[in-house]
């Protein structure tokens, strides 16, 4: 280890601008009468979505007990939902979550997540409010709105709708080489990730996913009669940033999602974990009609900074943690 | 030995498709929603093309057994050329592809990096910096050491590079071997 490994990876000076990015959002809020919770990071359930792999923990009674198995939280999702089913109105939450596994130039496997849930909002109203928040700590004024159907054509020149699996993994495979091979939604992802979001300039709201990306949004109908996800990102010159839903509000639905998701991890031999079934349960008491985003503040950091690194804007990043 | 792609580190080296690959570039991606990608640009060290690949974050890749040795050159019989580890006196004899263009920088003695890749010699690398005599030039114009202007010049090992108009044969040059220029006289 180098003797430097006891300083930060971020500067005093950026650890200033970032308490005062923490102020302004908080302000943001307190403004719109939406009240800040602290759900807690340790839970018995975990998330269930097969591509997010939480953190176990052990839990004893006492030092020499048999350990119990709990999760760090990869967003306060579940948690904050039962919070709104028990009428707690507009909520928001900034806090540390946690993922196994995700450690890159914009990945720390502890990062600030900002998620809140607006009631009577769909995700068009939602999509407003999180511009006006970049725009509160950003010079950033400016957003275009572009459907994921849309943006393929825009980029990439093929319809989604009509196109194959092979169709998307020629695509793909002319622009990279690939090893392996994916699902319809694994290219999707490939192509979205390397060869879409490398070309949004500026700010840009991708909206309309693919029903089969829904993860805990509705499904609805575009104006072209395909089911799509009422579920929307931001990017911010390539970088994803935020990711919203109208929320799924049905705990029939919901139940059978969670069961999609524990046969997929099955299937592809990953951890099964307990699922959250105390979020059924709140959705079956009933959660109101609401709209909800969850946005990395880390990352907002880098843009508002212009940083080209998670490490600088954080006081000690994974390597140092 | 063997690494999941989202290990995969600037400088390690994995099997790729058989061959020795560097890693120059990795970067993990993650859409919110689906599976992690790590993104690599690398360089095969047999062929030194370098090309990107996206690979699986959970795929298995091969370690190579690739070290960089210190090594002196020593003679070549023709066919082979003939190194030495100077602390042990090992010697290795590769191969010409594996000297490739560094054939035309090799004095007897020249400290130069051998990579080795189960302990096979796949790559010389020369010192940055040569000193090599003139072996033959058109003869140096007097006092014209400040004017612009170059000629060709063959070296002892063969190779021609561009030098000032004043430079005489039989005298040593320093030449930057990286880009094949000349840098002064030695």
């Amino acid at each position: 280890m180098q003797d430097n490994q006891w300083q930060p990876s971020a500067s005093i000076e950026t650890l200033k601008l970032r308490a005062a990015v923490f102020a302004k959002i908080r302000q943001f809020f307190a403004e719109r009468a939406v009240l800040e919770v602290d759900v807690p990071v340790l839970s018995k359930k975990a998330v269930s979505d097969p591509f997010i792999d939480a953190m176990d923990v052990s839990y004893r009674h006492y030092p020499e007990d048999v350990s119990q198995q709990y999760y760090l939280q990869s967003s306060p999702e579940y948690a904050m939902k039962r919070l709104l089913a028990a009428g707690s109105g507009c909520i928001y939450q900034m806090g540390k979550v946690f993922r196994n596994g995700e450690a890159g130039r914009r990945h720390n496997p502890e990062f600030t997540m900002l998620e809140w849930y607006r009631v009577a909002f769909d995700e068009r109203g939602l999509m407003d409010e999180v511009a006006a928040l970049i725009s509160a700590v950003t010079d950033i004024k400016t957003f275009r709105r572009i459907s994921y159907q849309q943006a393929f054509k825009d980029y990439l020149a093929v319809d989604i709708n009509g196109a194959s699996d092979r169709e998307l993994a020629e695509i793909m495979r002319r622009q990279v080489e690939v090893s392996g091979d994916y699902d319809r939604d694994g290219w999707l992802n490939l192509l979205m990730s390397h060869c879409i979001e490398p070309q949004l300039q500026g700010a840009v709201f991708i909206y309309n996913y693919p029903a089969s990306q829904a993860a805990l949004a509705r499904v609805k109908e575009d104006r072209h009669g395909n089911a799509v996800a009422a579920r929307f990102e931001l990017f911010i010159d390539g970088v994803e940033l935020a990711n919203g839903y109208h929320e799924l509000t049905d705990s029939r639905e919901q139940q059978r999602r969670f069961e999609k998701d524990q046969s997929q991890r099955k299937a592809l031999n990953f951890p099964v974990r307990p699922l959250e079934t105390r979020l059924v349960s709140a959705l079956e008491h009933g959660l109101p009609d609401c709209a909800g985003v969850a946005l990395g503040v880390d990352r907002l950091l880098m843009l508002a900074l212009t940083k080209s690194s998670i490490s600088e804007v954080l006081p000690f990043d994974f390597a140092r943690a | 030995m063997s690494y999941s792609a989202n290990q995969l580190k600037n400088g390690l080296k994995v099997i790729i498709d058989g061959d020795p690959c560097a890693m120059q570039q990795v970067e993990f991606v993650k859409p919110g929603k689906g599976q992690a990608f790590t993104r690599v640009k690398m360089r095969n060290l047999l062929t030194g093309r370098v090309w990107e690949r996206t690979f699986k974050s959970n795929e298995s890749l091969e370690a190579a057994d690739v070290v960089e040795r210190d090594m002196e050159y020593l003679y070549t019989d023709g066919e082979m050329f003939h190194f030495m580890v100077p602390v042990t006196f090992e010697q290795y004899a590769v191969e010409l592809s594996a000297v490739g263009d560094s054939v035309k920088w090799l004095k007897d003695n020249t400290q130069c990096i051998i990579t080795l890749w189960n302990d096979r010699a796949i790559v010389v690398t020369p010192p940055n910096f040569v000193e090599l005599e003139v072996a033959e030039t058109d003869p140096g114009l007097k006092g014209d050491t400040a004017q612009g202007g170059s000629k060709p010049a063959t070296l002892s090992t063969g190779a021609v590079v561009r030098v000032p108009l004043f430079i005489e044969q039989g005298e040593i040059l320093k030449i930057d071997t990286r880009t094949g220029d000349y840098v002064s006289r030695a």
